[in-house]
């Protein structure tokens, strides 16, 4: 591994992992204590319209994403919550136009569509430098919104109800969460793609919390994880050859999956009282 | 004395269906007022308007002299079933700190004065010991009095409850009753509750709410109102410091 850090592909494959693993430790720790894992799966489907309209139009597709990902992510949070619909009806709905528009548009882009499967499932080992700026620049922005909203995010994803009752502007974050996700969405794109987001997003987040009752903990051992599992899905993914976007998942899958059987076997939560 | 809250003929609906109809309501200073009546009687939604979660088709609310939802802060509130996660990675200290947001505003972060009060208020309900658990954990009484303190830590004037003892151990609800008391005598509560003869130990007063409010007034209720309350015929058992009770006679409000 320490040989192939000669290339400056794999050196941007771990540059996009850690740049991924501090946006997806933060917000997915949101998307798992607030349940919004439907919504956040929408979102990330969505932003394929966005890859589309990349094509389209001849900027980047990770461009084309940000652009189209975080009105797309505002419009399913207005959709969820002001329609009459069901929310998880809104969210199936705006899902497949997102992915129907993205179709179109590719579908209209002269010529081929160049490596549209690295964008639907991933692949670290091409990210460009130009796509690592506009990740930090949105890492920037997750952290720093994260940071200054975290009491706000504790509450509202703590007690919505209440959250309401003491004046805390619940609709308005609810939307500024939805745009984070969106931001990591995009983020995510590049390292393990449309189709899988939702397992980073997932994953790291769900296995920590079986380990700590603080949701700045919580945060922190995402963001850990999340690298040990790109970092780690990247060495295999290069030594097996196979698909590097697949190989994390799977890594955080079994990893999860192991920890679940492990506290089954004995019989008691990893987490143990007190601590906090 | 003050009215805190005032309702006028107000008139709530749900897709059609009245749940509130032309309620008029009021609650003084240290009022200590027990609210009963059926499932679907609109009693949730009664404290939800006072509250400005909802608004009313028709009629006037006044909370302090203000629309509802801006004296935030003066109303506490603690609703029926903690509408949470257990597993959620929050501790108790954590909870109740989350009381003091309308002090600490938006980007702030709490205060040591915020931390202070949180403290003083979990020692007041006998919670502090715990309060780097996880909220999880407790007890469904020792939680009901975390929220109460979370409800507490802005020295609210009034106190709203929503059938708190629900999800308390029967054993433990007397001493909860014992801690409503001791708080009535700083600020006012309207407990919503199932448990009438224990209501008519400990409250002042009673409303009787079957989406028109059938009774408001000293806690003497007789069979008839509850009757009329909840349409059907209820036992009422009086028991507690008083051998017996003289029930006024029953007037409709209006008459």
């Amino acid at each position: 591994m320490l040989e192939a850090l000669q290339y400056e592909f794999m050196r941007h494959a771990l540059l996009a992992g850690l740049l991924a693993s501090v946006a997806c430790g933060i917000i997915g720790t949101y998307v798992v204590t607030k349940r919004i894992v439907f919504v956040s799966g929408g979102i990330a489907h969505a932003s394929f319209g966005g890859v589309g309209l990349g094509y389209l139009t001849g900027i980047s597709p990770v461009i084309g994403a940000a652009i189209f990902t975080l009105p797309a992510a505002l419009v399913m949070g207005l959709v969820t919550r002001k329609s009459r619909l069901p929310e998880d009806t809104a969210i199936g709905v705006l899902w497949a136009i997102g992915m129907a528009l993205g179709i179109i548009f590719i579908g209209l882009t002269p010529g081929y569509a160049p490596d549209l499967f690295s964008y639907l499932f991933g692949n670290i080992l091409t990210v460009p430098a130009s796509d690592l700026v506009l990740m930090l620049a949105l890492d920037i922005v997750i952290l720093l919104v994260a940071t200054l909203l975290y009491k706000e995010f504790l509450a509202v994803s703590f007690d919505e109800e209440f959250s309401r009752v003491i004046g805390v502007p619940v609709e308005t974050l609810y939307l500024v969460l939805l745009a984070l996700i969106a931001m990591t969405v995009v983020v995510l794109i590049r390292v393990v793609g449309i189709v899988l987001v939702i397992a980073l997003l997932t994953i790291p987040a769900a296995l920590a919390r079986r380990f700590t009752h603080s949701l700045w903990r919580m945060i922190v051992l995402s963001v850990i994880f999340s690298f040990i599992f790109t970092f780690g899905g990247l060495w295999l993914s290069f030594e097996l050859n196979v698909a590097s976007g697949a190989t994390i998942i799977l890594l955080g899958g079994i990893a999860l999956l192991v920890s679940l059987a492990i506290s089954r076997l004995s019989r008691r939560p990893l987490a143990k009282t007190g601590m906090t | 004395m003050e009215e805190l809250v005032k309702l006028e003929d107000v008139w709530v609906s749900y897709n059609g269906l009245p749940v509130l109809e032309g309620i008029n309501f009021s609650v003084g200073e240290n009022e200590f007022i027990g609210l009963i009546g059926p499932n679907g009687g609109g009693k949730t939604t009664l404290l939800r308007v006072i509250l400005g979660l909802i608004k009313p088709d028709r009629g006037r609310v006044l909370i302090m002299d203000r629309p509802p939802g801006q004296s935030r802060g003066a109303v506490g509130y603690v609703s029926q079933k903690a509408p949470f996660d257990r597993s959620f990675p929050i501790s108790v200290g954590e909870v109740v700190l989350m009381g003091r947001y309308s002090r600490a505003g938006l980007f702030q972060r709490y205060s040591a004065a915020d931390k202070q009060v949180a403290e003083k208020t979990l020692k007041m309900v006998g919670m502090w010991e715990y309060q780097n658990r996880q909220i999880g954990q407790l007890s469904g009484g020792q939680q009901q009095r975390v929220f109460i303190a979370r409800s507490l830590v802005t020295s609210p004037r009034l106190l709203l409850l929503d059938e708190p003892m629900e999800s308390i151990d029967p054993a433990m609800q007397t001493e909860f009753y014992e801690l409503l008391r001791a708080l009535s005598r700083q600020m006012s509560i309207v407990l919503v509750s199932h448990n009438i003869s224990a209501l008519s130990i400990y409250v002042e007063n009673i409303a009787c709410l079957n989406h028109r409010l059938y009774y408001h007034g000293s806690k003497e209720v007789g069979p008839e109102v509850l009757e009329a309350t909840y349409k059907c015929p209820v036992q009422f058992i009086a028991h507690g410091a008083v051998p017996h009770r003289v029930l006024k006679e029953h007037k409709e409000p209006g008459d």
